[in-house]
C-alpha cells in the first residue's frame, strides 16, 4: 500500500486504506520519538520549506520537529518577513522558491485554495497546514491517530465537534476523516457559526450543548475567537462561554472514558474551562506529541519513490 | 463582392432561414442589402434557384447561406470594455473585435471605467472610441457620481450625449432615497435605468454563492438573499416611482419569482441573465478556478433551473454576458484575491444553443428574441428587426458547427473564461453592422 | 516466458543445524552469553535472531534480550526507491550501551542494509561491539562489510535471486536460488 498521491492537500475525497497508512506509519515514527536519538536519516537531501502566510506557533513547531527528525533541511518562510508585503504576489513567491529546488512546500494560508493553487504552480510536493476555513489535514490526521490509540478503533467512536464550525478548517477536516473510518460525528455551536448545510457532510447539527454531548465519547473543543463578536456573530464571549463552554459539569452526559481534545491554542475560561482542559480525559498534550509523529509519517510517505501522479 | 452598383441591391444574403421575432418570421428566403439599409426579404423567388437553373449573371454579390440561421444582428446590453482605465485588459476597439467574433452587432458597455462615466466628457470620449469599432458601441453611463452612491449624475447631459441607459453595475446604489430620487428623474428623462442588485452588507466579502460548496471549501458566501432583497426593493422602488427598471444579471431562483411577481402585476420591470449562470453552478468551484470566481456568484442546480424557465415564460427578457475581462496576473491569484467576473462575448452564442435551444428548453426564436428582439425594444433601437428600411445589422449562425472554446484563439485581449476546452455547437458564421460585413468565420 | 525453477539450496534440517552452528560460534568467540544482545532485521532477520536466541538459551540456559529493527528509514535508497517500503516497528527494549551485539539478518548481498542496521543501532547509544551473523553470504558487496558467523557462501550473479523462507512467516524453512530474473532490482 502507498499513498499514491504527491500532495496532501485534504482529508475530502481520501480513502479510508490511505488513511489507515498514514495513521500505521505514524505508529513507527512515534516509536522514534521515544528512542536516545530522536533521529532518522531518512529524508536527508530532501529540502523542505515551511511557508507560512499566517501566524502559527504550534502547528510549525511541529512540522519543524518532523522535519529536523527526518534529517531534512528545512528553511522557514513567514509572511512578514518577506516580499509579501512588497506586493509580490503567491505565483511569484512560490515560483522562486522552487527555482530553490525545494522537494517540499509546507503551506498555512489564510486564503481556502492556495495550498490547491501552489501545488498547479510547481513540481514539488504540497502539504497543506492550513487554508483558511477549509482544511487542516495534518491536525485531522493526529486527532485521528490519538482517538485510535486510545480506544484502538475508530469506527463507531461517537465524536462531538463544539464551537465555531464556520471559521474552522479542524472541523471540516476531521468530518471527513472521522466519518470515512466510521465514526459517528455530530457538531454543535451556534447557529451563527454553523456553516450552510453542514448536514450534508454527513453530521447532525446540536445548537443544544446537553443534547450534543448526550452518550458521546470524544469532544472536540474548538477555538472560538473574539473577532466574532466584532463582526455580529455573537452578542459576547461571554454569553458563548455560558451557553457552549465545556465545563466539568457537562461532562457527565458523555459514555464512560470520554476523551476531550483541543487543537490549541486554548482560550481558558473560555471555550473550556481550565479544569477541564488539564483534567485526565484530556489528551490536548498528547495530541501535540502526536502531532510530530503524525508529520513524519506524512512527509516520509509523500517523500517516498518516484513521483506519483494523483 | 462586384463593385457594379446594382440600382436594387449590393448583395444578397441567400436561401438562408431567416428568423425574425419581431415578426414572427421563419422562414427559408433572401435578403437583399443596399448601402446601410435591408431593403427586400424575398421568401417565394430564390435567387440560387434562378441562378442554378439559368446560370446567369455572376453569383459573387451572393452570399450562399443555405443550412444557415440569418437573425438580425446581436445585441449585448451588459459589457464591460475596461477603456478608459485598463487597456491592458480590453479596449472599445479589441472588445468590439470579441464582440463580432461572436455575432454581436452591437453591444453596450458599461461605466465601470477609470475614470467612470459620469459626464457629458466621457460618453463624448467612448462614442469617439467607437467610431474605429467593428461594431455599434454604446455607453451606458453612471446613476451616480463616481459610481459612490450619493449624487445624482447629469443625466439631462448624459442623456444628450447619447448614454443609452445609467447604471452604476459592479455597485448597487444603497441608499433607497438616492435611488428614488434617480428613478424619479430618469423617468423625467425617459431614460433606462439597469439596476445591479446585491446588498453589500449581506455580500460583505463573500467570494462565491454561500451553500454546501462554500461550506465544504471555507469560502465565505455570499447568500442568494444579497441579489433577492434587492430586487424586491428596487421593483418596490420602481412601482412606486411608476418607471420602467432593467434588472441586470439575475442570478437566484428567488430573484426570477420577484420578477415574475412584478410582471404579473403589470409593472414595467426588464431582466437579463448570463450565459455563465445559466450553464455553470457553484461546483465549478471546487478546483477552486479563480475564473468562476464571477459577481453575482454562480448558483446551485435549483437557481439554474430557475433562471432556464423564467427564460422559458419570459420573465428574464435578455440573454446578456456581463463580458468582464481581467488580466492572467489578477486572475492567477489564490481565489480569494481574485477579481470577479469573465469573458462571454465570443462563447454566448455557443452556449445558448448548446445549453438552451439544443437541450429543447428554448426554440430557435425564443433564444435569438432574447439576443436581439427583446434588448431593442427596452432600449428603443432602431436595429434587432429584419425588415426592409431597417438598418442591415444581421447575424448569421452556422446552427451545425462544433467547435472547441481555445482561449488562445479568441479575439478578446483577456482569457479569463472556464469554457476551455468546452465544446459547443453553433457559432456565428457571419456578422454584419450597417451593411457592412465585419466579420466572417474561416 | 516459463518461470525459472528454483534450485533448493537448504532444506529445513540443514538450515536448523546451520544456526545451531552460529549460536555455537558466538557463544565461542564471546565466551558465554554474558553481556550478548541479539538484534534481527526485519522481516527474516527478526525470526532467525529468535531462534538463535532460542538455542543459546538451550546450550547455556540464559535469556539473551533479542530486539527486532526496520532498516528502512535508515536506506541510503528511500528517495529513489520505486515501491515505498512500509515502515516496520522498531523494538529494541533494552539498552544497547556497552552491549556485545549480534546483528541478524538472511542474506548479506550488497552490505547497504548492514550499513544502515549499524547506523541505527549506533543512535540507540554505543554499544561495546557489533557483530554480524547471516544465513546466507551471497557476494557482491558494495561495500567493506564482511560477516563474522555465516551459515552458508553461496556464490551468485547479480542476476540470480536469494530466497530465504522462514517457518514463521512463508510456512517453510528452506533457501534457495531463482535464475536470471533481470526484471529485478
Amino acid at each position: 500500500m502507498e499513498l499514491k498521491s504527491k500532495n496532501l492537500l485534504g482529508l475530502e475525497g481520501m480513502k479510508k486504506e490511505q488513511i489507515e497508512l498514514i495513521l500505521d506509519t505514524t505508529e513507527t515514527f512515534k516509536e522514534i520519538l521515544m528512542r536516545p536519538i530522536r533521529k532518522v536519516p531518512t529524508l536527508r537531501g530532501v529540502t523542505i520549506v515551511n511557508l507560512f502566510y499566517e501566524p502559527s506557533t504550534r502547528t510549525r513547531i511541529s512540522f519543524e520537529l518532523a522535519e529536523k527528525r527526518l534529517s531534512a533541511e528545512l528553511v522557514n518562510f513567514s509572511a512578514n518577513t518577506s516580499s509579501v508585503q512588497k506586493g509580490e504576489t503567491l505565483k511569484d513567491t512560490v515560483k522562486n522558491i522552487e527555482a530553490m529546488k525545494i522537494d517540499i512546500v509546507v503551506v498555512r494560508h489564510p486564503s481556502p485554495g492556495a495550498p490547491h493553487f501552489i501545488a498547479n504552480c510547481v513540481d514539488s510536493s504540497v502539504i497543506n497546514a492550513g487554508d483558511g476555513a477549509h482544511e487542516h489535514p495534518t491536525q485531522a490526521l493526529l486527532d485521528l491517530f490519538t482517538l485510535r490509540e486510545k480506544y484502538k478503533r475508530l469506527k463507531g467512536l461517537k465524536v462531538a465537534i463544539v464551537g465555531d464550525i464556520l471559521h474552522s478548517r479542524v472541523a471540516r477536516s476531521n468530518i471527513w476523516g472521522l466519518t470515512t473510518m466510521g465514526a459517528d460525528v455530530c457538531v454543535c455551536g451556534p447557529s451563527t457559526l454553523m456553516p450552510y448545510e453542514i448536514e450534508k457532510m454527513g453530521v447532525r447539527v446540536y445548537s443544544d450543548l446537553d443534547k450534543a454531548l448526550d452518550g458521546r465519547d470524544v469532544v472536540m473543543v474548538l477555538r472560538i475567537q473574539l473577532e466574532r463578536q466584532r463582526s455580529g456573530l455573537l452578542p459576547s464571549l461571554r454569553e458563548y462561554t455560558n451557553t457552549f463552554g465545556i465545563t466539568k459539569e457537562r461532562l457527565k452526559r458523555l459514555n464512560k472514558g470520554f476523551t476531550i481534545m483541543h487543537p490549541g491554542p486554548l482560550n481558558r475560561g473560555v471555550e473550556i474551562t481550565p479544569e477541564v482542559a488539564d483534567g485526565p480525559y484530556s489528551v490536548i498534550l498528547d495530541q501535540v506529541t502526536n502531532g510530530v509523529a503524525t508529520r513524519m509519517a506524512i512527509l516520509y510517505l509523500l517523500s517516498g519513490g518516484e513521483k506519483k501522479l494523483e | 463582392m462586384s463593385r457594379i452598383s446594382n440600382p436594387e441591391y449590393d448583395y444578397i444574403i441567400a436561401c438562408a432561414r431567416i428568423i425574425d421575432p419581431e415578426s414572427g418570421l421563419d422562414k427559408v428566403g433572401d435578403i437583399y442589402i443596399k448601402g446601410e439599409k435591408i431593403v427586400r426579404i424575398e421568401t417565394e423567388k430564390l435567387v440560387l434557384k434562378k441562378k442554378k437553373s439559368k446560370k446567369a449573371n455572376s453569383v459573387e454579390r451572393i452570399i450562399d447561406a443555405e443550412g444557415k440561421i440569418c437573425c438580425p444582428g446581436l445585441i449585448d446590453i451588459h459589457t464591460h470594455l475596461r477603456e478608459p482605465g485598463r487597456e491592458d485588459e480590453e479596449t472599445i476597439y479589441t472588445g468590439s473585435q470579441s464582440a463580432v467574433a461572436g455575432g454581436f452587432s452591437t453591444i453596450f458597455c458599461m461605466p465601470n471605467t477609470q475614470p467612470p462615466i459620469d459626464d457629458q466628457e466621457s460618453v463624448n470620449f467612448i462614442y469617439e472610441k467607437a467610431k474605429l469599432a467593428k461594431c455599434r458601441v454604446y455607453p451606458i453611463a453612471c446613476i451616480t457620481v463616481g459610481r459612490k452612491g450619493q449624487q445624482l449624475t447629469e443625466m439631462t447631459d448624459l442623456k444628450n450625449a447619447g448614454a443609452i441607459g445609467i447604471s452604476d453595475d459592479g455597485n448597487p446604489v444603497s441608499d433607497s432615497r438616492i435611488l428614488r430620487h434617480a428613478l424619479e428623474y430618469a423617468k423625467m428623462l425617459d431614460l433606462q435605468v439597469i439596476s445591479h442588485c446585491e446588498d453589500l452588507n449581506l455580500s460583505k466579502d463573500g467570494v462565491m454563492h454561500e451553500g454546501f460548496v462554500s461550506t465544504v471549501l471555507g469560502l465565505r458566501g455570499i447568500p442568494s438573499l444579497t441579489e433577492d432583497v434587492m430586487v424586491a426593493r428596487d421593483i418596490k422602488l420602481a412601482e412606486f416611482v411608476g418607471v420602467k427598471l432593467h434588472i441586470a444579471h439575475v442570478s437566484t431562483s428567488g430573484s426570477v419569482e420577484l420578477i415574475r411577481q412584478a410582471k404579473k402585476r403589470g409593472l414595467n420591470i426588464t431582466s437579463e441573465v448570463t450565459p455563465h449562470h445559466f450553464t455553470l453552478t457553484d461546483e465549478a468551484i471546487k478546483s477552486f478556478d479563480t475564473s468562476c470566481k464571477v459577481n453575482p456568484p454562480l448558483g446551485t442546480k435549483k437557481d439554474v433551473e430557475a433562471i432556464i424557465k423564467g427564460l422559458k415564460d419570459g420573465t428574464i427578457d435578455c440573454i446578456a454576458t456581463d463580458h468582464a475581462p481581467h488580466s492572467i496576473e489578477e486572475k492567477d491569484v489564490e481565489f480569494d484575491s481574485a477579481p470577479f467576473g469573465m469573458i462571454g462575448l465570443e462563447t454566448a452564442l455557443g452556449l445558448v444553443i448548446t445549453e438552451l435551444v439544443e437541450k429543447k428548453h428554448l426554440s430557435w426564436i425564443q433564444a435569438i428574441a432574447k439576443l436581439c428582439t427583446n434588448p431593442a425594444k427596452i432600449f428603443k433601437l432602431t436595429q434587432g428587426k429584419i425588415k426592409a428600411g431597417a438598418p442591415a445589422d444581421l447575424t448569421i449562425i452556422d446552427p451545425k458547427i462544433e467547435w472547441e472554446v481555445d482561449p488562445s484563439k479568441l479575439k478578446s485581449k483577456s482569457k479569463n473564461t472556464p469554457f476551455r476546452g468546452w465544446k459547443l455547437k453553433g457559432r456565428a458564421w457571419m456578422t454584419i453592422v450597417n451593411g457592412k460585413i465585419v466579420h466572417k468565420l474561416k | 516466458m516459463a518461470k525459472p525453477r528454483p534450485i533448493l539450496i537448504m532444506d529445513e534440517k540443514t538450515l536448523h543445524r546451520c544456526l545451531v552452528r552460529i549460536a555455537h560460534e558466538i557463544l565461542e568467540r564471546n565466551k558465554g552469553a554474558k553481556n550478548l544482545a541479539i538484534i534481527g532485521i526485519k522481516t527474516r532477520g527478526a525470526y532467525l535472531a529468535e531462534r538463535i536466541a532460542k538455542i543459546i538459551n538451550s546450550i547455556e540456559n540464559v535469556k539473551v534480550p533479542v530486539g527486532l529493527m526496520d532498516i528502512n528509514l535508515y536506506r541510503d535508497d528511500v528517495q529513489t526507491k520505486l515501491e515505498q517500503p512500509i515502515i516496520q516497528k522498531t523494538e529494541i527494549m533494552f539498552d544497547v550501551k556497552d552491549k556485545i551485539i549480534i546483528l541478524v539478518d538472511d542474506v548479506l548481498f550488497t552490505g547497504r542494509t548492514i550499513r544502515a542496521a549499524l547506523d541505527q543501532i549506533i543512535d540507540f547509544g554505543r554499544p561495546k561491539s557489533i557483530q554480524l551473523a547471516v544465513l546466507v553470504d551471497r557476494g557482491h558487496r558494495e561495500l567493506p562489510i564482511r560477516a563474522d558467523y555465516i551459515g552458508k557462501n553461496i556464490p551468485t550473479s547479480k542476476h540470480e535471486l536469494v530466497k530465504v523462507k522462514i517457518k514463521e512467516k512463508d510456512s517453510e524453512d528452506s533457501v534457495s536460488i531463482v535464475k536470471e530474473r533481470r526484471d529485478l532490482r
